[in-house]
């Protein structure tokens, strides 16, 4: 199912205008703080009533201010999970994960009860009340809640916003097994590129109330022009790759379009594929085949796209096998090597500048 | 007990219980709803509908009283049509009474559950329209467990307020024994006649017991509940 969204609100000094198709998988509405994200995705959860809007999901029409139609939130039939888990707090884990379901159409093709829990890992909270849970157990109750109502679209504003670095390492996984197991559409909001490069299907960049790019996650990541509004230190391409060893001295052996890539280790199993995120200020370009190089990965290529910086700094798009690669450089060296579409090179990147946090689920 | 009191203070205290008990329960549903209004809601008159609700907290009671008397006496508009058309009658019974008492301890118990409302988040009433709760439905299962120790709080206080009312009610429905002479009437009463000292102090013990036991009811009930509604 696809969920389609074209909104027009004026607030008082920003005015939102946005229209976009969010296929089936997880879509990230990405952009800074005050982009318009949130104010998106409670129009589509019908917390906002837009001026002018039409959202769909799949045949079912939720708003159109045209024909005047207007559903409100609890016949959305959608899952909402906040950015804080606003878990019931007279209720038990349990009664919250089901308290959507006697709402939910009978028969229908909701998740099962034990295969969310089992899922989120939460079983074992399920006697407790929300005061005693920790923010990474609120946080996968409230996603186990949205899911148990039996949405037929979901909604995560920031999930993971209010929680440390170990909690989100924690509950990215279960948002990687959500987006591939379940059949629902989400649109995630983020303004995390790290969740973007781990999560994203689709990315829909907003900026200042307006789509400042769409398209699928490998893409938009690895465009020079979007760089900027993504954050230039946070910039870089997403390649996906192949787990194909597990060596002795610690590192793992991916197998991409492009050649192996030796990374930290990977613990997952043979086979997996996985998606890399390579930040564009870690990787080196060389126009002759390096020799004598203590980085372990060198992967050819053919130079797509350059984009000189109003600054010193430039960005360079490069084509390596079927992924883009993403490399933040000087204009100097830009002009050094010469580096215009069409010229062979190679892209250089350190092992250990790939963290853990870099290498997600496909 | 009985052989305590004499049959008129017997009398008076069961009256008082029931005017009392009649008068909380049967203005809690208007008073829940009138505080989730004036908590929750904006409309065009919002502060004359709460000054109002207030009112009979700031006017004297014998004004209070003589305005039930003109609204809801034999000949007022409001009781002329219910006599006419339900054969109810206030004037003069017991039901007076409670009218009366319900009337003077209605600002109370509205304060107090639009309090709690105040307090409980919209956020999670949002949070249960999303999963597929109707309106109706959210305030049942999460605004109405939520505010639980407010309406505790407003029904302790009304009916606080209800065995404590005296102007209103004398000059609405009179001082009739067995029909509206409440606790503080039956007081007054034998105060006013010769040797009634010791049955006026027994009903005063008496009426310091009830509003004793109110308040210690209110205090441990309240607390049991808020630590239910809180998770610990």
């Amino acid at each position: 199912m696809t969920l389609s969204v074209a909104l027009r609100h004026a607030f008082p000094g920003f005015t939102l205008d946005v229209a976009f198709d969010a296929p089936p998988g997880l879509t990230v509405l990405f952009g800074r703080s005050g982009s318009g994200k949130t104010t998106v995705v409670n129009a589509v959860a019908g917390l906002l009533r837009p001026q002018a809007g039409r959202i769909t999901v799949g045949p079912r029409l939720l708003c159109d201010t045209a024909a005047g139609v207007w559903l409100p939130p609890h016949r959305r039939r959608l899952g909402y999970v906040f950015q804080e888990a606003r878990l019931f707090p007279h209720l038990t884990v349990r009664q919250n994960l089901t308290y959507g379901r006697r709402f939910a159409p009978r028969g229908g093709a909701g998740a099962s009860f034990d295969a969310v829990v089992d899922m989120l890992g939460i079983a074992a909270l399920l006697a407790r009340r929300p005061a005693a849970l920790s923010g990474g157990e609120k946080s996968r109750v409230a996603i186990g809640r949205a899911l148990l109502s039996a949405p037929e679209l979901l909604l995560m504003d920031e999930p993971l916003a209010a929680l440390d670095e170990a909690r989100k390492d924690e509950i990215l996984p279960y948002l990687e097994r959500l987006r591939d197991e379940t059949r629902v559409p989400i649109l995630y909001v983020s303004h995390s590129v790290a969740e973007v490069a781990r999560l994203a299907t689709t990315v829909v960049l907003l900026q200042a109330g307006r789509v400042a790019r769409i398209g699928p996650a490998a893409e938009v990541l690895a465009d020079p022009a979007a760089a900027h509004a993504i954050g230039l230190r946070e910039a870089g391409a997403v390649i996906t790759a192949r787990l194909v060893a597990q060596e002795d001295d610690g590192l793992s052996v991916l197998e991409t379009s492009a050649g192996r890539l030796y990374l930290p280790r990977v613990d997952a199993a043979i086979g997996t594929p996985l998606r890399v995120r390579i930040h564009a200020q870690d990787v080196i370009l060389s126009r002759a085949a390096p020799v004598g190089l203590s980085a372990l990965n060198v992967l050819p290529g053919v130079v797509e796209a350059v984009r000189l910086g109003e600054g010193p700094g430039a960005l360079v798009q490069m084509r390596s096998g079927a992924d883009l690669i993403l490399a933040r450089l000087t204009r100097r060296s830009v002009q050094a090597l010469g580096l215009v579409p069409g010229v062979a090179c190679h892209a250089i990147v350190k092992t250990v500048s790939v963290g853990r946090g870099d290498i997600g689920g496909v | 007990m009985p052989s305590l009191l004499s049959p008129e203070e017997w009398q008076a205290l069961v009256l008082s219980v029931q005017v009392g008990l009649v008068a909380t329960l049967a203005s809690l549903p208007f008073a829940v709803g009138m505080a989730v209004l004036l908590a929750r809601h904006a409309f065009p008159g919002k502060q004359i509908v709460n000054g109002l609700v207030y009112l009979p907290l700031v006017l004297p009671p014998v004004v209070t009283g003589y305005l039930l008397l003109l609204t809801f006496g034999r000949h007022g508009p409001v009781g002329a049509l219910l006599e006419r058309t339900f054969g109810i009658v206030f004037i003069f019974r017991w039901t007076g009474a409670a009218l009366a008492s319900a009337v003077m301890g209605f600002p109370l118990m509205v304060r107090a559950i639009r309090l709690a409302v105040e307090a409980v988040d919209p956020r999670l009433e949002q949070a249960a329209g999303t999963l597929g709760a109707s309106r109706g439905w959210v305030f049942l299962t999460v605004t109405l467990p939520l505010i639980l120790p407010g309406i505790l709080a407003g029904v302790i206080l009304g009916f606080a307020r209800a065995l404590s009312e005296f102007g209103a009610t004398i000059t609405f429905v009179s001082n009739i024994p067995g029909q509206t002479q409440t606790l503080p009437l039956a007081i007054y009463s034998f105060l006013q006649v010769p040797g009634g000292d010791a049955a006026a102090l027994r009903l005063v013990v008496i009426s310091i017991l009830l509003a004793m036991a109110a308040l210690v009811a209110s205090e441990v009930l309240g607390a049991r509940v808020a630590r239910r509604i809180a998770g610990r």
